[in-house]
């Protein structure tokens, strides 16, 4: 069982159940993701609650795949998803990114984390990793091959990775 | 004899323990000693008699490489650092006027500070018990000063708490204790604990409730002047005729709650967050600076890496300058390296393949801070806020006060930004002059008339655009530290790794002290044997 899968549902069928929850089973999804505050409002995207160095943030994102990529992967990616870089490594392109051909790849890089980029579960919810990589995978590339929110959950199998963070992560 | 084997120190005591029965022995004793428990740092190295001609290449001149560079100099080895960047200190970094604050996409920002000023972008507060970092700052001769944590008279912002008006800390801090108070003190009362809570405790609890928060003598939490002594008053105490003060009005407990004041007031509970803290006088990189003074003369600025050979003779790394374009290879018979893990992941260096595996099995945190240039100490002179952070639940997460050159007449810097998470990303996805905007729009909440009206200037610095590093800090997870972590530590042939990265202290400068520390004990260790 993937780590969002705790409300027992399964499948496709499921993916519009949590567009849908009530209140409760919002909560046990947001718990599950990240120990999110279950700060969902029907018909947007949950704001995420986020420990920070002596606060917690409260910081709307967007569930519009073009804007969770401004507000969060460009940060990284650069506005022109070609990355970049300077002392012998770079933040790798996703425009023009063989790699993403394959849609569970930018999924399990979402969920998992991989090299320098860390996981994006204690920050975007499945609906906008979701919409996030069919952005991506369809504006800076032509794969128009839709990924859904079943396709996030199928690829997340395990709990998602919780950081050790002994030492107030040094914040 | 006996007198020659008599330990003249407490240092000498625990060497001569640590020699007979190893480090868990020496551990032992230091706890003892009542020492050890705050720190695993028991002084610096006694590193000494290196082979004639045994030489080490360091890589990268942050405070791990340096202070790699100083012990094994200090130890007999030749020693030469080659650092991609144009200046020491790495992490280890402040912004002042003058300085190019160039991005991955080109991005640059020409920071117009005035003299004296700075932004300090990467570390900032140094804990009393990081004792590696205060013994090589003592030792460099490098100026510490307080840096103020805790500020009871700060603010605290949420969007949805009291209509999106800041509080003072203080304020809500008393409120939330005595609110809590009452209602243990209600159930006590009721005989909701009977069955956990002794008569004898009971009653002593009853009494550490009414002192702790501030409760009336019916165990209620009201507005009075008992409580004003702690949270303020309405009209503060005076001389003379109209000298009696008026109490101020508590919160309801519905708002206190709204606003989360516990997470600052378990923020500052944080083992490294607890006071006393210091800073560096002049900036954070007057520490680096300090390094970099006892071993200038072998640092290479301005070098790229390129590649990392080993073999059973020595270590090589090809390098290319920067700025000239020449490129040669530098060679050593061992290597500290100390490149964070996102530069390492990409680089071609020869070691084994679960190391290779660890360096690309730690991701980075990106954080971005911004520096705001406002004319006057503002916060000072109408808020009484001296050093310390009043903090939002916005993207910029805090803003924090100058810790120096209080009371003066000169502009200032202040913190406009220590953001995280989230609210990391979006300001790191801005352009600069998008950041300053986003900062000073919502650092407004705080200081509304003055915000924008003094403001002068300001800089960002957002880690994952960085071009010599891609991130912040090294981030683990308990499975990753299982799997990765001592094949990332471990001697490999004649390369051992350190930095933040390599430590159970990520993210701090101790950290990154703690883990040079044990790589070149165990690299002097594996030289003498070889």
């Amino acid at each position: 069982m993937g780590a969002w899968k705790q409300d027992g549902a399964a499948g496709a069928a499921n993916d519009d159940a949590v567009n849908r929850a009530s209140g409760a089973t919002k909560r046990r999804w947001l718990l599950a993701l990240a120990a999110c505050l279950p700060l969902g409002v029907a018909g947007f995207a949950p704001a995420t609650a986020q420990d920070t160095a002596g606060g917690t943030t409260n910081v709307q994102i967007s569930a519009e795949g073009k804007q969770v990529y401004e507000e969060i992967c460009q940060a990284c990616h650069m506005a022109d998803a070609k990355g970049g870089g300077g002392a012998g490594a770079v933040i790798p392109a996703l425009a023009g990114n063989a790699k993403l051909a394959d849609k569970d790849y930018p999924i399990t890089l979402l969920l998992k984390g991989r090299g320098g980029m860390p996981w994006f579960t204690e920050i975007l919810t499945p609906e906008q990793m979701a919409a996030v990589v069919n952005y991506v995978r369809g504006h800076f590339n032509d794969y128009h091959d839709i990924v859904t929110v079943a396709d996030v959950k199928r690829v997340a199998t395990g709990p998602a990775p919780k950081r050790d963070c002994l030492n107030a992560c040094g914040q | 004899m006996i007198s020659d084997l008599s330990p003249q120190t407490r240092r000498d005591l625990l060497t001569m323990i640590g020699r007979a029965g190893g480090g868990l022995a020496m551990y032992q004793a230091m706890t003892a000693l009542g020492h050890a428990a705050e720190t695993q740092f028991s002084g610096p190295p006694a590193l000494s008699g290196a082979r004639a001609g045994a030489s080490v290449l360091v890589l990268g001149a942050g405070l791990a490489g340096m202070l790699a560079a100083y012990e094994l100099t200090k130890a007999g080895y030749k020693v030469q650092v080659l650092e991609y960047q144009d200046r020491p200190g790495g992490r280890n970094y402040s912004v002042r006027g003058g300085d190019k604050i160039v991005e991955v996409g080109g991005a640059t920002q020409n920071v117009a500070y005035q003299p004296g000023n700075y932004l300090n972008p990467g570390p900032w507060r140094i804990p009393h018990h990081h004792r590696t970092l205060l013994h090589y700052c003592k030792a460099f001769g490098v100026e510490l000063e307080p840096f103020i944590q805790l500020n009871h008279n700060a603010m605290v912002h949420r969007k949805d708490a009291f209509g999106g008006k800041p509080q003072r800390y203080k304020e809500l801090a008393v409120d939330f204790t005595g609110h809590v108070s009452e209602l243990l003190g209600k159930s006590l009362n009721a005989g909701a604990l009977d069955s956990t809570v002794s008569k004898e405790d009971k009653e002593k609890l009853i009494a550490a409730l009414r002192e702790w928060g501030a409760l009336d003598g019916d165990l209620k939490f009201t507005s009075n002047l008992n409580v004003s002594s702690r949270r303020g008053y309405d009209r503060a105490p005076g001389g003379g005729v109209n000298g009696a003060p008026t109490p101020s009005k508590i919160n309801g407990l519905s708002d206190v709650l709204s606003s989360h004041v516990w997470t600052q007031m378990s923020f500052y509970f944080n083992y490294v967050m607890q006071t006393t803290m210091f800073q560096p006088k002049g900036g954070m990189d007057m520490i680096g600076k300090g390094f970099y003074k006892q071993i200038a003369k072998l640092v290479r600025l301005n070098t790229k890496v390129t590649s990392i050979k080993q073999d059973d003779k020595g270590v090589a790394a090809t390098w290319t300058d920067t700025v000239t374009g020449k490129t040669g290879v530098a060679t050593a018979d061992y290597m500290v390296c100390t490149l964070p893990a996102t530069i390492l992941a990409q680089l071609d260096i020869q070691v084994s393949d679960a190391k290779k595996a660890a360096i690309k099995a730690i991701p980075y945190s990106g954080q971005v801070k911004i520096g705001l240039e406002m004319k006057s100490r503002f916060w000072e002179e109408k808020y009484s806020i001296y050093g310390g952070h009043s903090f939002t639940d916005q993207a910029i997460g805090l803003i924090s006060y100058p810790n120096y050159d209080f009371f003066k007449d000169k502009p200032a810097v202040l913190l406009g930004a220590f953001a995280n998470g989230a609210g990391g990303y979006m300001l790191a996805g801005m352009t600069p002059e998008k950041r300053i905007e986003a900062a000073l729009a919502q650092g407004s909440v705080f200081h509304p008339e003055e915000y924008r009206r003094e403001f002068m200037n300001g800089a960002s610095v957002a880690w994952s655009r960085m071009p010599w590093i891609l991130g912040c800090c090294g981030m683990w997870t308990e499975e990753s530290r299982a799997t990765h972590y001592q094949n990332l530590v471990s001697m490999d042939g004649r390369i051992v790794l350190a930095g933040e990265h390599a430590s159970y202290y990520g993210c701090w400068m101790e950290g990154a002290l703690l883990s040079s520390l044990d790589a070149i004990t165990r690299l002097h260790q594996r030289a003498l044997a070889a």
